[in-house]
């Protein structure tokens, strides 16, 4: 087995989620690196979108923001930002979109806005952007996050995008047609939600990771699935397209990789 | 009509104490020359509207120039917080920030209604989210035709919007490529407006037939700035400075130097500085 990082094996793990048939909605940062290695590897033919207006751009190196310039120059083609959230996410043309967040809950609810009370925030974060509505407009969402105690809460102070609410049948009693958070990727395991609570249960756990680890990262009692896979370790190919990519990412941005 | 002035004479007649004001720009051709002019000018009270609020705003903030920002996404886009909005929000320094939050859906809605002298936005969002709990100028509106729910916010008409572009003609005519986000909604939806040029040129020359181009009687000034998005960048003229965003958090991280950096590089300085910035880009790219 190749020797990897629990962060290479959450990226890849991620991007394996992703088919070619895809039209991704991609946020910044892990997501977009997820996103990048599965076109670069199993799903050549995905579609990569960007909140900036860029549609199926083929980036060299990994973007800094959400609007690069890599990504306009290597677009099919670049729309307005107005047009994007208008025509293409809320008209329901993406099929998953991408997202990671600050804190998380046990229903993939997600917060980026505060810490603390909103009038009188312990930590101001830079809120929502265009996850609101990534959440509730894609067909289905992918969430990428790194597990610890401060991330996975058991109650949220501030829900700045909707996962599965409450649980149950919550987004379909809101009017929601899209199916939510289906993954939940870490650097420790795989969460999906359960059928009919809908609560983010735990599927496949990455080789050499414990219940114990996974606990001790988990600010709520981890539910598992009757049947649970162990996660097939990052192959040797999947860890050298994703390795160059960040060489030729951590070279164009100069100390910024 | 559009006025061909210098920078500082375009802020002194375009932007007043108390206005509110739309700098936009999504990561690309974000207009830093013209706010650090109104930083330099000292303008007060302002209301601040962005979808993005980035490092120009940060420095707008932490200068005491900004009563209330409107916004959608407030950070140092792929490095973290801005420390100065935090210190603000967190502190009220160096006076109390008040928000009005959106989504970027509601912002870009609301800049499009704004250009179409709609009073209002119309959207699908805010599904079971709390930023509703918190903004009160969220509402509902129920569609006559079916009956769905859907989200309204009112629609943004600042009293002045600035951008920067690539390129103006001699008429004053401005064309923008690449991305190019929200800023041709905020110029049409603004009373007044600024726009900074890389270059004014006698002829935009071959073009797609369907370039953006905002004619010059929809715009206030217009301004040659050369580098003056640094350090966000001009597709086709200059690359952006990530290397400077990096810089930046611990510039802004404590007062004291984030008043000294302003002191040396804005307050002291003119809008001239740009165009070496530009340069240096260019060659270190080449």
């Amino acid at each position: 087995m190749a020797d990897y990082k629990p962060g290479e094996m959450m990226t890849v793990a991620a991007a394996r989620a992703l088919r070619n048939e895809d039209v991704c909605f991609v946020g910044i940062g892990m997501p977009s690196a997820a996103s990048n290695l599965a076109r670069l590897t199993h799903a050549p033919g995905i579609t990569l979108i960007y909140e900036s207006g860029t549609i199926a751009t083929r980036p060299d190196v990994l973007p800094l923001s959400i609007g690069d310039g890599e990504l306009c120059s290597t677009a099919l083609t670049t729309v307005s930002v107005p047009e994007m959230f208008r025509y293409w996410l809320q008209g329901g043309r993406m099929t998953v979109g991408f997202l990671g967040g600050a804190q998380i809950d046990r229903f993939a609810n997600l917060n980026t806005t505060v810490v603390g009370p909103y009038d009188r925030p312990k930590v101001r974060l830079p809120g929502g952007g265009g996850a609101p509505e990534i959440a509730s407009s894609c067909g289905e969402i992918f969430i990428i996050m790194a597990q610890s105690k401060r991330s996975f809460v058991a109650k949220l102070d501030f829900i700045t995008s909707m996962g599965h609410g409450e649980g149950g049948d919550h987004r379909a009693r809101l009017g929601l047609k899209s199916k939510g958070p289906t993954k939940l990727v870490t650097d420790l395991c795989i969460f999906e939600p359960d059928p009919q609570s809908r609560e983010m249960t735990v599927t496949s756990i990455h080789p050499g990771v414990t219940r114990e680890q996974i606990a001790d990262n988990t600010g709520w009692p981890v539910r598992y699935a009757a049947n649970i896979a162990v996660t097939a370790a990052p192959t040797a190919d999947e860890l050298r397209v994703l390795r160059e990519v960040h060489a030729r990412t951590a070279r164009a941005h100069g100390e910024a990789a | 009509m559009a006025r061909f002035l210098s920078l500082a004479e375009a802020v002194q007649s375009i932007v007043r104490d108390g206005d509110s004001v739309a700098m936009e720009g999504f990561t690309h051709l974000i207009p830093h020359a013209a706010g650090h002019e109104i930083i330099r000018q000292r303008r007060k009270r302002l209301t601040l509207i962005r979808m993005t609020p980035d490092l120009i705003y940060d420095q707008l903030i932490g200068m005491g120039c900004v009563d209330k920002l409107v916004f959608s996404w407030g950070g140092n886009p792929g490095v973290g917080s801005l420390h100065r909005f935090r210190d603000a929000v967190e502190n009220g320094w160096p006076q109390p920030l008040a928000v009005e939050e959106h989504s970027h859906a509601a912002m870009a809605n609301a800049y499009e209604a704004g250009a179409a002298g709609l009073p209002l936005a119309v959207f699908r969002g805010y599904v079971g989210v709390d930023l509703p709990k918190v903004n009160p100028r969220i509402k509902h509106i129920t569609c006559p035709f079916t009956g769905e729910q859907l989200a309204a916010v009112p629609a943004h008409r600042p009293d002045v919007a600035v951008i920067h572009a690539q390129r103006a003609d001699r008429e004053g005519n401005v064309m923008l490529e690449g991305i190019v986000g929200v800023q041709k909604e905020a110029v049409l939806s603004a009373k007044r407006s600024i726009v900074t040029v890389e270059e004014v040129v006698d002829d935009f020359g071959p073009r797609n037939l369907n370039a953006v181009i905002l004619p010059h009687w929809t715009l206030g000034a217009v301004v040659a700035v050369p580098g003056g998005a640094y350090p966000s960048y001009a597709q086709g003229y200059y690359k952006r400075d990530n290397a400077f965003y990096i810089a930046w958090d611990k510039i802004a991280r404590e007062r004291a130097s984030f008043q000294a950096w302003m002191k040396d590089n804005v307050l002291e300085q003119g809008p001239e500085v740009f165009a070496a910035h530009a340069r240096r880009l260019n060659a270190k790219a080449a």
